[in-house]
């Protein structure tokens, strides 16, 4: 049996101006019935397989963002809904704002838009469902854990101080 | 243990999980349908528990993994016992027992919403577990045994010597299918405050294990609701499945005609409901015993 035919999802807002969660929420409404594909919109990590983001990740929130992202077992896949999600948006010169979500976790979509228009982020959770197949597919093979969020970070300093590197190499020659 | 009795022991210990999921398909589509919607597919409780099972191991600490498997055991034990006409005290009392597993087990983990639904799962046994010995006092007055096997081999139905004790057993029924009110310990409504309180910490296989208890323990409740219509007669068991579809219907229904009565509600008519539709009930049958 496929993982996606029953994908429990989890919406957090970051900060953001609240237009995109609009847009998860009625896409979550008995109107357009998310449940007909099995959909659950659960609110808890520990019961969640997509977690759908919305606006940047600032420095209150990441501690949380971290923390879900951990409380989720595998397999899991992320989403980042709106340009703000994606990379900090409009509020991505802010003191606060660190940026996307992907400053403190593994994104595996991301869906533009300011607002996520709800056709977007439809096909957003297609591509997502079809990455956490594959995830599940892997893991039942035992090639595949997902990176903690400290691992993450960790990973992310490194390609930095390689882009560093390179940086320095371009200049000497 | 008779040929028959062994046969449904093994019948419901491999089928009851199917049996169930089937139950609350129906369930979740004609709740879909009341609402206008179209709803999820038939087998998605089935989908659902598969999920469950396939996701990674986590759990807060050693000893909410080990609770939960004994809640799960003593779900599916109680059950057991039920269907090899065994005891129905017994049944019951085994059933609390796994019942206080999971509520450890949900304490166990020490976090907030899990702590609240636990508190409220305490309220909410104090609620219906008196009419749910009240039943089995009832099954004990009219037939003179709490022997499963001897209380179905009566001629009438039971539910004739027995209806304030249906109605308040087909009462705490919605409770127990976790239906209403929605903010029970752990509803199956997906908006409620607690966050799926008593189980928010279970995660993975964890998680499965209890909505396989529950799936169990659906059938188990389903079957002592049964009893009130099986007599001596063969036939009675199609009666008594007609029965538990209406009941399993007339659950949605009120579910979806009340969907937001609070757990105060409950608290306050449990007891009302036990009181006089059993209550009564009893002193009657009490007194026509002698
Ligand atoms: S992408 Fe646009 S609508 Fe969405 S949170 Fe950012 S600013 Fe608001």
């Amino acid at each position: 049996m496929r993982i996606s035919k029953s994908p429990w999802l989890l919406h957090y807002d970051g900060s953001s101006c609240n237009g995109c969660d609009i847009e998860v929420l009625a896409a979550t409404t008995p109107r357009f019935d998310v449940e007909r594909f099995g959909i659950i919109n659960t609110g808890n990590p520990r019961h969640a397989d997509i977690f759908l983001c919305t606006g940047g990740v600032n420095s209150q929130n990441q501690d949380v963002v971290r923390q879900i992202y951990d409380q989720m077992p595998d397999p899991k896949v992320v989403l980042a809904c709106g340009i703000c999600a994606c990379d900090g948006g409009i509020f991505k010169d802010c003191y606060n704002i660190l940026g996307g979500t992907d400053t403190v976790i593994p994104v595996d979509v991301y869906v533009p838009g300011c607002a996520v228009r709800p056709e977007a982020l439809i096909d957003g959770v297609v591509k997502a469902l079809k990455i956490l197949d594959e995830k599940s597919e892997k893991m039942k093979r035992g090639e595949y854990r997902s990176l903690t969020s400290a691992e993450y970070a960790e990973s992310l300093k490194k390609t930095d101080n390689k882009a560093e590197a390179a940086g320095m190499e371009e200049k000497d020659a | 243990m008779t040929v028959y009795s062994t046969a449904a022991v093994i019948i419901y210990l491999v089928f009851s999980p199917f049996i169930a999921c089937l139950f609350s398909g129906v369930d979740r589509i004609v709740t879909a349908r009341m609402q206008g919607r179209r709803g999820p597919k038939l087998m998605q409780p089935w989908y659902d528990i598969v999920k469950l099972f396939s996701k990674e191991s986590t759990s807060v600490n050693d000893i909410q993994k080990i609770l939960v498997m004994a809640h799960c055991f003593f779900a599916i034990f109680s059950g057991a016992i039920f269907f090899a006409g065994g005891d129905v005290l017994l049944v019951l009392f085994a059933l609390t027992m796994a019942e206080v597993f999971l509520i450890l087990a949900a304490y166990s983990v020490n976090a907030a919403y899990s702590e609240i639904g636990a508190q409220r799962e305490l309220l909410q046994m104090m609620a219906y577990e008196p009419m749910t010995l009240l039943t089995a006092v009832g099954f004990y007055l009219s037939t003179g045994s709490f022997r499963v096997d001897e209380i179905i081999n009566t001629e009438l139905p039971l539910v004739i010597k027995m209806p304030g004790f249906f109605i308040g057993f087909c009462f705490i029924l919605i409770v127990k299918f976790r239906k209403s009110p929605f903010d029970l310990s752990t509803s199956h409504h997906a908006h409620q405050e607690l966050i799926k309180g008593l189980t928010g910490d279970l995660s993975g296989p964890g998680y499965g294990f209890s909505e396989l208890a529950e799936l169990y323990e659906e059938i188990l409740m389903l079957g002592i609701a049964g009893l009130f219509f099986i007599t001596s007669d063969p036939i009675s068991f199609l009666w008594a499945f007609i029965a538990i579809v209406l009941i399993m219907f007339c659950m949605s229904l009120i579910d979806n005609i009340f969907p937001r009565v609070k757990w105060e509600v409950l608290l306050k008519t449990a007891w009302l409901v036990t009181l006089f539709a059993g209550g009564m009930n009893l002193v009657i049958l009490s007194y026509i015993g002698k």
